[in-house]
């Protein structure tokens, strides 16, 4: 009975075709270059997109105007662009400043002791008590309103979800093995930190940087959008969107679908690039 | 030994399961965390898997009962009382032929009380009724069954989850490091209850990393490491150190305290850097070039062995 | 009466109110510090530069006392925060009349528009997201997820636009703003009438809430498919269909509850931008309005009030995680 050569297959995980990981990484690269190229083409058609020309206002998409153009005679398309590119910078910079923010506060609610803890994560509890929206707006009322205004806001708002999960990775990283063992053979705090604890946190520190983005970009945009930001010169996105409700009922619509379209494009590659990246860097999950 | 006479329960041939991993870079490997292991138990038996821990051995029980992780392979064959298995067959057998008492409380569900747990959400009278038995049984009180888990005593604990596997009428018991934390003495008042589920002329698969444990309850021993068992020998083979086949299962008998705690330098390979041929080849005094070639089961002394050098 | 068996509750719900109250106070201490620290003058944004122009110098002290501009902010703060305990939370320099009956009048405006989006998107969000977690890496999940990912990506004002686009301007089936008819004095509007002012609003908002609870809900639910009690249930034979319903159903009611109350936030945010594109007068609008116009009081007052509402809601999931989890529940008694 014992004597079948063949083998049972008792279960078979179906494979894709394509190798996972170069999945993820072209979907990095691509996400990557498509972003760069907005915000390299953005920053550079800064004129076109303020040149009025009446000759050609209220055009549909077409050839020479693929988004169309507005009132104004203004090509939507370098427009779209621009504002676009505005936002990018914006959202670099409040996520950068958020991001180290996350990283200082997180980082100390996880070692400074249980009071340093209690107090940062009641303070997270507070922030996180007022919607983001409304504090946007309280923030940009006491700074005054205008560019300025909403990059402060949205800079110092966005920490307190990176905050908790810094705090959150440092204190598993305490717990584990390796880390306490190299404690008892006597390894200095400062080596443990330099060696151990940071090669593990930044990994972490970068994802959630990277995803801080979309955020902070969305909410300069519905800021804009309400009146808080931007100026109306800039052709910021939420400028361009709010300009264009009084055209809706006349029946422009280009002059709103395609800078939403570009903007949501904008934030899913952003969450492309953040998503691929942590699974570059989480082993487990690159498994699947 | 008696049990070569016996039926067979459970017999497991050319077992290996395998993960796929990235890498550094783009390459893809072959985890094969279990490679062709054999073990089997016979009716009556108490057969212990001993390996250390994190060595990959909860994915044999996980294997048998079919209930691995979905991203792996596996293949190899099961017979169960003569049967071979298909992995459909399997889903028949587990929970009511074969179970499973796996190793703590977490293995309940946290939000719902246990005896309803114990009965499978049945609500028959004859279920309840082997239920209440059952907690007498194993001096449970009635009581016990509108606790939740939370509540349970790490003793209570292991009882309840030994109830779960004998509300069915099992012929096979696979336990999955059942003693968590335990002394010896309180180890073998826990295995009691296997024991003698065992005597009944039923079958008990006990997967543990404690080699004194195993030496106390179980009738025969395979040594599990690196993903294969190294050896399958009848307990009392362990009473000195010459009636061993294997250098493994040799070095893990002089690291025993009665025997004179000598450790072993080296550690066990990790499943993606194993060497070719014998596992144990570069821990291993007896390290010959024929050892990096295939090494085939053989059969000494109502034991089973993979080495070359084995007398 | 023993309460010895319930200590572990009651001390639970205790710390979760003090916590919420600290909290509240907190909001307000903040609020009032970003208001105060405001370039906008109070004064100014009353009368308007004309309207200061002509004041008499003794009319503008009697205002600027009025605002307090003089006075210390912990006094004002004090003055502020007693008057608030008693129900007067100051008067709207827009609205010309007490701030908490234009948030009275708001609040219920808003909170039509709010519940119907938060039952939506909650109950949609929960149920999409389980059968994705549940049927992980098919087709259904993967246009489930895909879903979601998108509108996630979306901005809360763009979909307004475009379900305008759509409904309003193309179709002409629904109206573009506004929560009654113009020219139709509001207590002649039918119920028919403001249901059809509703539909847009709270439909761009139960769009943009169901993606973020479907997300998070699929993610729990993966993870509870991976948890040793569902392995176990596995090995002893169980079917898939009693798993779901005994094991997996019953512990996404824990993560689930906290992430619909926890939507509470994201819905008043939303609320906000959907209620300006669709001129809904509710708090949203309100808070836009007073930020522009330099309405201090009303502004702080919406903050408070929304802030309030959040932690309420974190203190309903939390009474509710209570009571749904035995570890809570009946954690004293056997300690």
């Amino acid at each position: 009975m014992n004597n079948t050569g063949s083998v049972t297959v008792l279960q078979k995980y179906p494979r894709k075709r394509l190798n996972q990981r170069s999945q993820t990484l072209m979907a990095l690269a691509f996400g990557s270059i498509f972003l760069v190229a907005i915000t390299v083409i953005g920053t550079m058609v800064g004129d076109i997109a303020i040149t009025t020309n009446f000759t050609q206002k209220n055009f549909l998409p077409q050839m020479a105007h693929p988004f169309g153009t507005d009132w104004l005679g203004r090509d939507m398309l370098a427009r779209t662009l621009k504002g676009m590119s505005i936002s990018i910078y914006i959202g670099l910079f409040a996520s950068v400043i958020s991001a180290v923010i996350a990283g200082i506060l997180g980082a100390a609610a996880a070692t400074l002791g249980k009071k340093v803890d209690a107090v940062i994560t009641w303070f997270i509890d507070l922030v996180m008590g007022i919607p983001h929206l409304l504090l946007l707006i309280l923030i940009s009322y006491a700074i005054g309103r205008g560019t300025f205004g909403v990059v402060v806001a949205v800079a110092i708002s966005h920490w307190p979800v990176l905050t908790r999960i810094i705090r959150g990775e440092i204190l598993q990283l305490k717990e584990s093995n390796y880390i306490k063992i190299a404690g008892k053979l006597g390894q200095s705090k400062m080596k443990i930190i330099v060696k151990h604890m940071i090669p593990h946190v930044f990994p972490q520190f970068l994802v959630g940087l990277v995803l801080l983005f979309p955020h902070a970009i969305l909410h300069e945009a519905a800021l804009t959008f309400l009146g808080f930001g931007l100026p109306p010169e800039q052709p910021g996105i939420g400028i361009i969107l709010s300009e264009s409700m009084k055209y809706l009922s006349l029946g422009m619509w280009w002059l709103a679908l395609f800078p939403g379209m570009v903007l949501m494009t904008a934030v899913l590659l952003f969450d492309l690039v953040g998503g691929s990246l942590r699974k570059m860097i989480d082993p487990h999950s690159a498994q699947e | 030994m008696s049990c070569m006479n016996n039926k067979y329960i459970l017999q497991i041939k050319n077992l290996s399961v395998s993960f796929t991993q990235y890498e550094k870079g783009l390459r893809k490997i072959d985890l094969k965390v279990i490679r062709n292991l054999n073990v089997s138990v016979g009716e009556g038996e108490l057969v212990a898997v001993v390996g250390s821990s994190g060595s990959g051995k909860s994915l044999l029980a996980h294997a048998i009962l079919g209930i691995l992780p979905q991203n792996c392979d596996a293949e190899g064959n099961i017979w169960f009382e003569d049967e071979l298995l298909s992995p459909k067959r399997i889903e028949e057998l587990r929970g009511k032929k074969i179970v499973l008492v796996p190793q703590s409380v977490t293995y309940l569900d946290p939000l719902e009380k246990v005896g309803r747990q114990v009965r499978k959400e049945q609500n028959e009278e004859n279920v309840h009724k082997k239920q209440e038995e059952l907690f007498d049984f194993y001096k449970l009180s009635p009581n016990t069954a509108d606790l939740y888990p939370f509540e349970l005593s790490g003793g209570m604990a292991r009882r309840v989850l030994l109830t779960t596997a004998m509300m069915e009428s099992p012929r096979l018991i696979i336990a999955d490091e059942p003693t968590p934390g335990l002394h010896l003495e309180a180890a073998k008042k826990a295995m009691s209850h296997f024991r003698e589920f065992a005597d009944k002329g039923n079958g008990v698969l006990l997967i543990t990393h404690d080699v004194e444990l195993a030496l106390e309850v179980a009738d025969r021993i395979a040594v599990f490491y690196a993903g294969t068992t190294v050896e399958e020998a009848p307990v009392s083979d362990f009473q000195s150190v010459d009636t061993l086949r294997h250098p493994y299962t040799k070095a893990l008998w002089r690291a025993l305290p009665q025997n004179g705690f000598h450790p072993f330098p080296g550690k066990q390979p990790y499943a993606k850097d194993m060497p070719n041929g014998c596992p144990f080849g570069p821990r291993c005094s007896q390290l010959t070039p024929e050892c990096e070639g295939s090494i085939q089961e053989q059969l000494i002394r109502f034991g089973r062995v993979r080495c070359i050098h084995a007398k | 009466m023993d309460i010895e068996p319930y200590s572990g509750i009651l001390k639970y719900i205790g710390k979760s109110i003090i916590k919420i109250i600290s909290l509240l106070f907190a909001v307000s201490i903040l609020s009032f510090v970003l208001v105060s620290a405001s370039p906008v003058d109070p004064v100014r944004s009353y009368i308007g530069e004309v309207g200061i122009a002509n004041m008499s110098a003794e009319n503008l002290a009697k205002l600027e006392a009025y605002f307090g501009t003089n006075t210390p902010p912990i006094e004002r703060y004090w003055n502020w925060f007693t008057g608030f305990i008693q129900g007067d939370m100051g008067s709207s320099l827009l609205y010309r009349q007490p701030v908490s009956s234009v948030i009275q009048v708001k609040f219920m405006n808003s909170m039509v528009l709010m519940m119907t989006a938060w039952i939506f998107s909650g109950a949609l969000g929960f149920i999409l997201g389980i059968t994705a977690g549940l049927y992980r890496d098919r087709w259904i999940d993967k246009a489930i997820k895909g879903y979601s990912l998108l509108i996630a990506s979306m901005p809360t004002f763009w979909l307004a636009l475009v379900l305008v686009m759509i409904f309003s301007v193309w179709l002409q089936i629904l109206p573009i703003g506004l929560s009654v008819p113009i020219g139709v004095n509001a207590a002649e509007v039918s119920i028919f009438d403001s249901i059809k002012h509703l539909i847009l609003p709270a439909l761009t908002l139960s769009v943009i809430g169901i993606a973020n609870i479907t997300l998070h809900t699929r993610e729990k639910m993966i993870d509870i498919m991976g948890e040793d009690y569902i392995l176990f249930a596995k090995a002893r034979g169980k079917s898939r269909f009693s798993i779901i319903r005994n094991h997996a159903l019953r512990n996404i009611m824990l993560p689930a509850i906290t992430l619909q109350f926890a939507s509470i936030s994201e819905i008043f945010g939303g609320s906000v931008l959907v209620e300006q594109v669709f001129s809904y007068p509710g708090l949203g609008k309100a808070a836009v309005s007073a930020g522009l116009g330099g309405d201090a009081p009303l502004l702080l007052g919406i903050a408070v009030i929304s802030a309030a509402l959040v932690f309420g809601g974190n203190l309903v999931a939390n009474l509710l995680y209570g009571m749904i989890d035995p570890r809570i529940r009946r954690g004293s008694a056997y300690e």
